[in-house]
């Protein structure tokens, strides 16, 4: 029982490690050719993403998930939205960003990314 | 990824107006001059050019401009064009949830059935094992097909240290189907009071929520229903004159400066000037008035709107997404997608939500295993298994945009168009309202009211085009109201001799010898003209907040004119709604005090402040602020610019075609201050509509995750079955969806 116990300490442990302290390093930087984002099975692919400041970035957006949860991307900091349409890219324009970080998300925020800007 | 990386470098362009085979050269060179152009080919008979390069669109259209023509790009997806793909794509969602619907309740219902009648769903004998396990393996083939979506979605959600509604369902009847397999693969590890399957709960929960998503994405496509009937407003094609024939094209293929043509009955295909022509438009559907508006020539007329009557020819100034209609699409769906500032506390739980919940459960569990009655790890799983169904984060989530959905497609339907959620949510707060006088309460364009004949010589026409010919010399605002009236009446006008314009009196002039005098009381009483009973019937016309003014003719009263800008007709029952809800109506203006009071006394406002000079004008704002009133400024967007931007929330009255108006927070579409009740009316009951929500999200979680854990076994015996938590959990969401759905039926004007 005290082992159970323990296992069941430690699992509440690793829940709020994984899903709250630890914090993602890592993050692909899009390139011209490499730049879509596809959205699909409950998360953008690339999740973090790393672009220059200063200067215009355009994101491709990729949907391949049906859900309707699925079917907008809002980038709240720039009073964006859009409609994504199914298997079809659709391109982003962002205004040269200032460095730091900005999320991106669904309307539920059951999707979410980040753009890093550096 | 190639089929991304294609679409960029390989561009499509028609182009217009090219004509001769010379053309083609000419554009192809200028092209292939653009920094990033690696070839440029034209197909002269289809007037399309292919490019390839790594350059933006734009460039190109520029480029092609830059030689006279006009280029537009092929791949620009109509809003129709992607509503319709929408729709598809979430019919075929619709049917692929039923389909997974059906198969998992096609296992579920059966098993729940034989359980709910007492069938032994417990593992004894070598053959129950046998059955059970066969059982089992069908419904883990049932998780892959009709959830694979749940634990996927879980899975790279959880590798991205992420955690969503996925995360939950595939956690929950993960661990009720790997429970049961347990039982059934090793059941000596378990008590026997324990040895309880539960694979029917793993179907049933599946099939049901996704039948809940099913219902669901029905229900949002009512949401957007204001969205669509304005994308339905665009027409599909346009008749247009080219090489002197008249020839029907898509509208996508119409381009700046083109002749149109369009008869009675049709749509306006595009944004255009009247060049021939005239006719009555109804343009209610994009402003909420009803009356038809007369259009001729130099008149503009708005894409989506529909000609009533005549047939008329007229010049494109805006095509494609620059048409007014274009822009109110755009504005709405932007709107419609951001989030009021009350949906960011909903916001920040979802961030904590589901771990949370995950954490809950391992406790329940464990305060089950610990201190809970035999079999205690039967409680403990179906407690775990049904906290981890019953907590929706959905409901929370969808409480806030749905509303603001379907709450600012209303306000579109009605002529009004909010900016976004926070000007929403700031709207329903208002409890001062500063109303602009001319051009807000009132038309804006200043009329000759009445004509008093005073002396018997003289009819009211020529009394009027004497006036006119004095007053086209003027620059006095009220003169221009005086020639145009005699514009009107078809009088033509002469030049006077010797004008001269005497400051703060009026004007004095000869007109064929005879001497005149127009202005005020002091102009004629300083020339010694005596106004006797006059004094008195241009009391009345001030007291009716008209501009009185004396005509003398050889120093003889002849006459007064009065002048005054009109009251709109629906101003003064706007203003009882707006004080009807409880707020304070304030007008400013920079007329005199005594036309001031007069109108302000007309619309039934009773404070106003007169002579306000337009910068003072966001002084008032802020000395209402300081005395802690959320103050609305209504004004035409132009001259009240820094006032609107100060207000805190900012209304611009539009003329139909300046949609955007950059100062202001609401653009009201139609020139009637019914927009501003209406607005305020559509706010409130969307804000209400949002709380109702989020309360509902709040309560259903706060008390179902507690029922779910067990907390009321100890007093009353009741532990919640895992199947009436997955019901309850896709009903929850269904709600919310179908709460905000009743703003449909929301009639602003009842309120």
């Amino acid at each position: 029982m005290i082992f159970i116990n323990i296992l069941g300490l430690g699992l509440i442990a690793f829940i709020v490690w994984w899903f709250w302290i630890y914090k993602p390093t890592d993050a692909i930087e899009l390139t011209e050719e490499n730049k879509t984002i596809v959205v699909d099975s409950g998360i953008y692919q690339p999740t973090r993403i790393k672009v220059p400041s200063g200067q215009k970035t355009t994101l491709e957006f990729l949907r391949k998930d049906g859900s309707p949860c699925a079917a907008t991307v809002i980038f709240p900091d720039f009073e964006i939205s859009k409609e994504l349409p199914l298997n079809n890219s659709l391109t982003i324009d962002l205004p040269p960003m200032e460095p730091g970080e900005y999320a991106f998300h669904c309307p539920m925020k059951m999707y979410s990314g980040i753009l890093i800007v550096n | 990824m190639s089929k991304a990386k294609n679409s960029q470098n390989c561009h499509e362009l028609i182009i217009e107006g090219a004509s001769c085979a010379s053309c083609v050269g000419k554009i192809e060179e200028a092209l292939k001059t653009i920094i990033g152009v690696e070839s440029a080919q034209m197909n002269f008979a289809l007037r399309t050019v292919s490019v390839t390069g790594n350059v933006g669109t734009e460039i190109l259209i520029k480029k092609i401009q830059s030689l006279g023509y006009s280029a537009k790009s092929t791949s620009d997806a109509t809003d129709e064009q992607l509503l319709d793909e929408k729709e598809v794509a979430d019919q075929k969602y619709y049917r692929l949830l039923l389909k997974q619907m059906t198969i998992a309740l096609a296992l579920g219902i059966p098993l729940m059935i034989y359980s709910l009648l007492g069938g032994p769903m417990t593992v004894d004998t070598s053959l129950e094992r046998g059955v059970w396990l066969f059982i089992g393996l069908l419904s883990a083939g049932i998780m892959f097909f009709s959830g694979k979506h749940f634990f996927v979605g879980a899975w790279k959600s959880f590798v991205n240290h992420n955690a969503n509604m996925d995360t939950l369902i595939a956690l929950g009847t993960g661990t009720a189907w790997l429970y049961s397999m347990v039982v059934v693969l090793f059941p000596f590890i378990i008590p026997e009071m324990a040895r309880h399957v539960y694979f029917e709960a793993s179907a049933m929960i599946i099939g049901l929520i996704n039948l809940g998503l099913a219902l669901e994405v029905k229900a949002r496509g009512r949401t957007s229903e204001a969205i669509k009937r304005l994308i339905g407003l665009q027409a599909k094609t346009a008749r247009v004159l080219r090489d002197n024939k008249e020839i029907d094209i898509p509208i996508e293929d119409v381009v700046f400066d083109d002749v149109l043509r369009i008869r009675p009955g049709e749509k306006v295909p595009v944004d255009g000037t009247v060049i021939q022509g005239h006719t009555s438009i109804d343009e209610s559907m994009l402003t909420g008035e009803p009356m038809p508006v007369g259009k001729s020539t130099g008149d503009e007329i708005i894409a989506g709107t529909i000609n009533k009557s005549g047939a008329i020819l007229f010049k494109a100034t805006r095509i494609g997404k620059d048409t007014a209609l274009a822009q109110i699409i755009n504005m709405v769906k932007k709107a419609q997608n951001s989030k009021p500032p009350i949906g960011r506390l909903a916001d920040v739980i979802s961030a904590y939500f589901v771990p949370v919940i995950m954490i809950i459960s391992i406790i329940s569990a464990l305060a089950w295993l610990n201190f809970g009655p035999d079999p205690a790890i039967v409680f403990a799983v179906i407690s775990a298994t049904t906290v981890l169904i019953i907590a929706c984060p959905c409901a929370l989530g969808l409480a806030t945009p749905m509303s603001v959905m379907v709450g600012i497609g209303k306000a579109a339907e009605a002529g009004v168009l909010i900016r976004n959620g926070e000007a929403l949510q700031t709207t329903s707060k208002i409890t001062s309202m500063i109303l602009d006088k001319t051009g807000t309460i009132t038309e804006g364009a200043p009329k000759v009211t009445d004509i008093i004949v005073t002396n018997a010589d003289y009819s009211e026409d020529e009394i009027l085009n004497i006036a006119a010919n004095i007053e086209q010399s003027s620059e006095h605002p009220l003169a221009q109201a005086i020639v145009d009236s005699a514009t009107e009446h078809n009088l033509s006008l002469e030049d006077v001799n010797h004008f001269e314009a005497i400051s703060g009196r009026g004007i004095k002039a000869d007109f064929k010898e005879q001497q005149l005098l127009f202005g005020n009381e002091k102009l004629m009483t300083e020339n010694g003209i005596s106004l006797d009973e006059y004094i008195e019937t241009a009391q009345v016309l001030a007291n009716d907040a008209k501009t009185p003014m004396y005509l003398a003719v050889d120093n003889k009263l002849s006459a007064i004119i009065a002048v005054s800008d009109p009251i709109k007709k629906d101003s003064i029952s706007a203003i009882k709604r707006l004080q009807n809800n409880g707020i304070r109506v304030i007008m400013l203006t920079g007329d005199n005090r005594a036309t001031a009071q007069a109108v302000a006394k007309q619309v039934g406002i009773s404070e106003f402040v007169a002579e306000v000079l337009p910068e003072d004008k966001s002084n008032k704002v802020a000395e209402l602020q300081s005395q802690g009133e959320i103050v609305g400024m209504t004004g035409d967007g132009i001259n009240d610019a820094p006032a609107l931007a100060l207000a805190n929330v900012g209304f611009a009255i539009g003329t139909g075609t300046d949609v955007a108006i950059e100062s202001a927070d609401i653009t009201l579409m139609r020139g009637s201050l019914h927009g501003l009740a209406d607005a305020i009316a559509v706010s409130k009951v969307t804000l209400r509509n949002i709380k109702q929500n989020l309360v509902g999200a709040f309560i259903y979680n706060a008390a179902g995750v507690p029922l779910a854990a067990g907390v009321l076994y100890p007093f009353f015996g009741l532990l919640l079955n895992p199947v009436i938590a997955g019901a309850a959990m896709a009903l929850s969401s269904l709600t919310v969806v179908m709460n905000a759905n009743r703003l449909r039926l929301f009639k602003p004007q009842n309120h």
